[in-house]
């Protein structure tokens, strides 16, 4: 037995050593740019696929023109996990782009991407020419390990053709206005079920998620220091849910699930908003290129996400949050990754080039008051909501997203019917959230 | 001194020859013995370790020594939730396919013409890959526009089951999927069925036995030990049941790809089974010191049920010739 354990010991020191860990490197590797450099190839890893991918990847020919001695390899579909895999064998990518900013809290935490203060320290990196809203979500702690590359902006879309026949002037601008604008607009078949929803209130309907509702309502995650669920405590969360009960219940959570489990996929064609089975819905600002390119003749609106009726002045803002950038601990060419990063951040002609032609916002004052970019009454919209100081996201954690999936295991219960009990339930998923923080890895 | 050499002689040859012995049985079993001690033992035993540990896989795990255990059985709703689904699925699947499979095979018995074409057909289900299996059974059983319904529509049921989009449906949408690629343990029910010794039919008749009597004391032992072996194999594939479930629970909710982890388990997590609860938190929520504890947990009572099942099997298995599963 001695021999067994003794055996298990050595395997569990070999298991750690083998580990990959240790913390980043506080000193930042820089390089002249004037000067003469041997040709360097640089990788960077990222999530855009299809369309987005080809559209994302020419704006490498500025940087390489910029800076002839390096050439770009961009890798696209790559996921967190296989960016973390990637960390953890000691191969990573020089550049790592995400669409998670859940995982920045994670990021920044372990060092697994780089702090990247003393690079901006020792570059005079303007860090005011990006607002703060993205700034926050890039960042965790004392660590500034992403950057924004681009952010979402979260609104209401409706199709104007519709609103107009159902004799409704203007798009709603409070959640009363929303209900009662969905009634009008909803149309239902001679059996009872939905033909046509006005507005989906249900929990994982698109982009329809308790985080977005929840920033709607400016309800508090956490406590000021971010040790402890406020989701049990802040009223905001037991009116949301309320509304949105209420709200489903209006369809009849049977009818509604049944509409939903009918609704085309979110990135193809047969989106319902394409297909008119549904007349108003809260998507990203993303959807406008989508919408030019797959549904180029339907005539829709944008404009804020109605607010509660008792906070009618916050009506503008809305959830943002986006594409995050960073250097992964054990980069090979750090040098080269800070010059990427700083370009991809901050060159005016390419966060227009992206936001003109992906339509997600771009995240510098000089680039939103760029004149060439391509503004159309649709996307300002989201320009505006982004330039809303109200604007935000839920603040980042060393859970990741365990939050968020937390609380929708809970809605999903509580929009059908199956929980009942609001205030039991609200302070159950923050005890589970309190013990997460507590558990983390 | 000769004496003494020769001794000495005597004793060193044979090591010699045993050393090169067991080096050239070494060297035959090094590709097997490399992966087992890298591939298998080393993860596994650093997996153990793991679970003592608050690791995110991005930093140095950091001992806790069992408190990623007793928070699972103290403080984690999920885990009970994914245990009570994988539960479900088990006892009602794997009955399920053994009946189904045994009843196809018995069909497949009867054809005096044809039956090879007829067992292609049935087998090749099983050959689909689970991802695309998972997909197409998702569109057959559409609610709104899927063929089932369609059909069921038709025949008068005007609210038909939302299958994989409903809480109490989806889990017997995955069990039919599982009937669906049948032809696995089909084929081996058709083997046991063809080995049944026609003698004992013969006997059975002799002794005025019906149909039913002779399923029940002449088909159903002799195939028994097939049917043990069709039950060990399906408690251990449904307590590790992962792409069916993972693939049907994201693709219904039809979000985006960022939305994946809050997607998992739909709907209301009625399809969090143990294996894709695991993979969430290792490699969505990076928890893997806590997902390493979930795995060795699904080891022993994998491990525990297949010895129940070993055990009570003395009972019921009847192994030609009087032999048993020791």
């Amino acid at each position: 037995m001695r021999r067994l354990l003794g055996a298990l010991a050595v395997f569990a020191i070999v298991a750690a050593a083998c580990t990959a860990g240790g913390e980043s490197s506080d000193t930042a590797a820089t390089v002249n740019p004037s000067g003469s450099h041997e040709p360097v190839t640089i990788n960077i890893w990222g999530a855009w696929t299809g369309r987005e991918l080809r559209q994302f990847n020419q704006i490498f020919d500025g940087f390489e023109q910029k800076y002839p001695w390096i050439t770009v390899n961009s890798d696209g579909g790559v996921g967190d996990q296989k960016i973390v895999a990637a960390i953890n064998s000691g191969e990573p990518p020089d550049v790592a782009l995400s669409f998670t900013p859940d995982n920045v809290g994670q990021f920044c935490a372990s060092g697994a991407w780089q702090n990247l203060t003393s690079y901006m320290q020792s570059t005079d990196f303007d860090v005011s020419q990006i607002p703060e809203g993205a700034l926050a979500y890039t960042s965790y702690g004392d660590s500034q390990c992403a950057l924004p590359f681009l952010t979402d902006t979260y609104g209401l879309y409706y199709n104007s053709d519709m609103l107009k026949k159902a004799g409704i002037s203007e798009p709603p601008k409070t959640l009363s206005e929303l209900v009662a604008d969905a009634k009008k607009l909803t149309v239902r078949n001679p059996d009872g079920s939905i033909e046509v929803a006005g507005f989906v209130p249900w929990f994982g309907y698109y982009e329809f998620t308790p985080l977005n509702l929840s920033i709607m309502y400016n309800a508090e995650w956490y406590n000021a220091d971010g040790t402890e669920s406020a989701i049990g405590t802040d009223p905001a969360w037991k009116q949301m849910f309320q509304w949105q009960k209420q709200f489903v219940d209006w369809y009849g959570a049977d009818e509604l699930r049944r509409f939903v489990a009918g609704a085309g996929n979110e990135f193809s064609t047969s989106h319902d908003f394409y297909a008119g089975r549904v007349a108003m819905m809260l998507d990203g600002e993303w959807r406008t290129a989508f919408l030019a390119d797959e549904k180029p003749d339907l005539e829709y609106g944008t404009a804020p996400l109605p607010v509660p009726d008792d906070r009618a002045s916050d009506y503008g803002m809305g959830p943002m949050y986006g594409t995050i950038i960073g250097m992964p601990r054990g980069a090979p060419n750090p040098a080269e990754a800070w010059l990427l990063l700083q370009y991809m951040a901050t060159d005016t002609d390419t966060l227009v080039y992206m936001a003109n032609n992906v339509r997600n916002v771009p995240t510098t004052f000089a680039a939103l008051d760029a004149p060439d970019l391509d503004v159309t009454p649709q996307f300002e919209t989201f320009l505006d909501i982004f330039k809303n100081p109200d604007s935000h996201d839920k603040p980042p954690t060393p859970i990741g997203s365990a939050d968020q999936d937390i609380l929708s295991s809970f809605a999903e219960k509580w929009e059908s019917g199956q929980e009942t009990d609001l205030n039991g339930g609200l302070s159950d998923v923050a005890q589970q959230i309190d013990d997460q923080l507590v558990q983390g890895g | 001194m000769k004496a003494a050499s020769g001794v000495g002689a005597i004793q060193r040859r044979p090591r010699k020859r045993d050393v090169r012995h067991a080096v050239t049985v070494l060297l035959f079993m090094s590709p097997w013995l490399i992966g087992f001690l890298g591939l298998i033992l080393y993860p596994m035993l650093s997996s153990l370790y793991f679970s003592f540990t608050r690791y995110s896989l991005l930093s140095t795990p950091e001992w806790i020594g069992l408190q990623n255990y007793s928070f699972m059985f103290t403080r984690d709703p999920y885990f009970w939730l994914a245990m009570r689904n994988t539960l479900w699925v088990i006892a009602v699947g794997v009955p399920s396919r053994i009946v189904f499979g045994i009843f196809t095979a018995w069909l497949l018995t009867l054809p005096r013409r044809g039956s090879r074409v007829y067992r292609t057909l049935y087998f090749m289900p099983s050959m689909a890959p689970p991802a695309a299996a998972a997909l197409a059974f998702i569109l057959v059983f559409q609610p709104s526009f899927g063929p089932v319904n369609t059909i069921l529509r038709g025949l008068g049921w005007h609210n038909p089951p939302l299958w994989f989009y409903g809480p109490n449906t989806s889990k017997w949408g995955l069990v039919i999927l599982g009937l669906w690629g049948i032809g696995d343990a089909m084929i081996i029910f058709l083997a046991g069925l063809l080995d049944v010794p026609q003698q004992l039919y013969e006997a059975a008749d002799i002794e005025g036995a019906t149909g039913v009597q002779k399923f029940r004391f002449v088909t159903l032992p002799m195939i028994s030990p097939v049917i043990f072996f069709s039950t060990v194999i399906g408690v251990i594939y449904g307590f590790q049941l992962f792409t069916q479930a993972y693939v049907t629970s994201v693709a219904v909710t039809g979000s985006s790809v960022t939305d994946v982890a809050s997607n998992i388990g739909s709907p209301q997590g009625s399809m969090l089974f143990f294996s894709v609860y695991l993979y969430e938190k290792g490699f969505l929520n990076f928890q893997m010191g806590y997902a390493s504890a979930l795995a060795w947990v699904l080891l022993v009572i994998t491990m525990a049920c297949t010895l129940l099942i070993i055990r009570g099997s003395r009972r019921w298995v009847h192994y030609q010739g009087g032999g048993a599963f020791r």
